[in-house]
């Protein structure tokens, strides 16, 4: 059995005063797909650093299986980074780069050329294997660091913004490979984010950060349909904030209602733009009673009772699709 | 405005013109007459315009009987190349090391400009009197036998402190070490810090990642400060005989000597079998870089 559970406790990453994370804990099964999601300084990366070994925890302790792996050196943790941009070493051809850590554990030249050479058929760049990065797309230098990564047989695989250098359209298709190839692995990725649409796309746990916290984790669809606090419904998007009586709630784009205004509606709004998406119409609203408010109808719904810019409309929801928010942030 | 297809636009190379064109005129055009001038017979006072090959086989005369012993000329030029190497492989070591410290221990790109400049100080005054400030530290009375003596560690002043081989390799290292510095550091500041990581998370020693990431993309860097101080090292005679005391020949010397008897075709030859053992040295320490790469 190779894969083992890592665990963070009360980890904490402090630079001088600031606290980058504050006393996190955590808890990844072996073989899950794990993203870390925040916006830009929110602790992510710092976390999946310590994780790494690429950076001293201030306090508490990260174990992996049976192992306190808080103070060892990267190499001896059992995991292995995929950095942001890549870092192939620009004088090695690819097979080098992946035969790399092979070389410094002083494994004989023919034996980790082959072994470097099984790796990048699995991710299908046998044939460039004499080139040099500088000779391949982002996508073929990303396919060679994954190489060069799992070529130490890690039990996690930590990717830094993994997809951040690639172009919308290669992005959607590598992160398809990801998973594909994490799925064939078995093994634990820990992916850093700031893309929503990403960490619902490859997680099977999605942990959110905010300030040095983890605000929520959990599956996709448990953070996308219960956001624990505002912050997270704004972050993920596809929710309206609304306050009532009782707090703050969130209501789906898609599960809000819209009717042409009579007299006596408890909430009403007025259209400030209609987008057309394709399979929904996109409505901006102006309303006294939320800061933003958007509405996704079905192409159908919108031309059964279409509305322009200006209109005066009656908003509304199902009591069952209110979900409560946690105090605000 | 954006430019019209109209506009005339002067081609790009004319910028590399002036430069090409004094190259061309100050050092090929000469180098190619020195080369010419060196296959010239001459007379105790002129020059002959008539192909010979004297100078090369007077320069060399009488060393093939007197092998295994070495004659004066290939004595000269040994000592010559045994200077380079010394003072290359030191300035080597000591340049890389300041190099590295620059370029990956200093983090702000300001003290690292500093820091550069201040290794240029030494510029501001000329090459001479940059030697003879060696004589007054360490001369027979200078300041480190003064030292030493006083502090009771020797009985008499040590005699090679200068003009000897020591005294010269110090030199030649002072003036010449930041010949090296500013071309590695140049090529260092190039490096992806994160490389540095990615070496250290592939389980890379400091010695590892040194041996195997910093010097090879360093090597830009090495290869231009060592054709630096290798060619003015092989053409020296100023520094040898002023921190030689005009004891230690070399191969520059030679040619100054002949020069001044106004023996141009046999300074000619000497120039161009300097010229000669320069190249090969500079090719042998670029495969020497590349070695590493077999390994």
């Amino acid at each position: 059995m190779r894969g083992s559970d890592l665990e963070l406790v009360q980890v904490t990453k402090r630079y001088g005063a600031t606290v980058a994370v504050d006393a996190i804990n955590l808890r990844v099964k072996a073989g899950t797909y794990c993203c870390l999601l925040g916006p830009s300084g929110c602790g992510k990366s710092s976390t999946l650093r310590m994780i790494a070994g690429h950076e001293a925890v201030s306090e508490g302790d990260i174990i992996l299986g049976p192992t306190n792996v808080t103070d060892l050196p990267p190499a001896r943790r059992g995991t292995a980074m995929m950095f942001q941009s890549y870092a192939l070493f620009p004088h090695l051809s690819c097979v080098d780069n992946v035969a790399f850590s092979l070389k410094m554990r002083g494994v004989a030249k023919a034996e980790r050329r082959a072994e470097a050479m099984r790796l990048l058929e699995l991710v299908a760049m046998e044939r460039y294997a004499e080139r040099l990065p500088a000779q391949l797309s982002g996508g073929q230098q990303q396919r060679v660091a994954l190489a060069r990564a799992l070529i130490t047989k890690p039990q996690i695989l930590l990717l830094d913004e993994p997809l951040s250098a690639l172009d919308p359209f290669l992005r959607i298709k590598m992160r398809a490979e990801l998973k594909k190839l994490q799925k064939e692995l078995g093994i634990t990725f820990i992916h850093v984010t700031h893309g929503e649409d990403e960490a619902m796309a490859l997680a099977d746990l999605m942990v959110v950060m905010n300030q040095g916290l983890i605000e929520q984790a959990g599956t996709p669809r448990a953070v996308f349909n219960a956001p624990a606090t505002a912050f997270i419904a704004r972050f993920i998007g596809g929710h309206n904030i609304v306050s009532d009586a009782a707090g703050a709630i969130a209501v789906r784009t898609d599960k809000l209602r819209l009717t042409k205004a009579v007299n006596g509606a408890a909430r009403t709004a007025v259209v400030s733009d209609v987008e057309y998406q394709g399979s929904y119409v996109q409505i901006g609203l102006a309303a006294d009673f939320a800061t933003e408010l958007t509405a996704n109808l079905s192409e159908a719904a919108f031309d059964a009772e279409p509305f322009n810019p200006g209109d005066t409309v009656a908003v509304s929801w199902r009591e069952a699709d209110i979900h409560r928010l946690g105090a605000a942030t | 405005m954006p430019a019209t297809k109209t506009a005339y636009a002067p081609p790009a190379w004319l910028q590399a013109l002036p430069f090409a064109g004094v190259f061309a005129l100050f050092f090929v055009i000469p180098l190619l007459f020195v080369v010419m001038v060196s296959f010239w017979d001459y007379n105790d006072y002129s020059i002959i315009p008539s192909f010979t090959t004297r100078s090369y086989v007077e320069t060399f005369e009488g060393c093939y009987d007197q092998l295994p012993e070495l004659c004066t000329i290939l004595k000269t030029y040994l000592s010559t190349v045994k200077f380079c190497l010394i003072v290359w492989a030191i300035t080597l070591v000591i340049g890389f090391t300041i190099a590295y410290f620059l370029a990956f221990h200093v983090q702000s790109v300001t003290m690292q400009m500093t820091l550069a400049l201040i290794c240029t100080i030494p510029f501001w005054t000329s090459n001479v009197i940059r030697m003879i400030s060696w004589v007054p530290l360490l001369g027979r009375n200078g300041l480190v036998n003064s030292a030493l003596m006083k502090a009771g560690l020797i009985n008499q002043p040590i005699e090679w402190l200068l003009f000897s081989q020591f005294s010269v390799v110090l030199a030649f290292v002072h003036l010449f070490t930041f010949f090296m510095v500013i071309p590695i550091f140049n090529s260092m500041a190039r490096i992806d810090k994160r490389l540095l990581e990615a070496a250290y998370d592939a389980g890379a020693s400091g010695w590892q990642t040194l041996w195997n990431v910093v010097i090879p993309l360093a090597k830009p860097g090495i290869v231009i400060g060592s054709i630096f101080v290798v060619t003015i090292v092989m053409g020296d005679f100023i520094t040898v005989g002023v921190m030689g005391g005009q004891q230690i020949a070399s191969a520059g010397k030679i040619i100054e000597t002949r020069l001044n008897a106004l023996q141009f075709p046999p300074a000619a030859a000497n120039a161009v079998i300097l010229l000669a053992i320069t190249l090969l040295i500079i090719t042998a320490l670029n495969r020497f870089v590349d070695i590493r790469k077999e390994l």
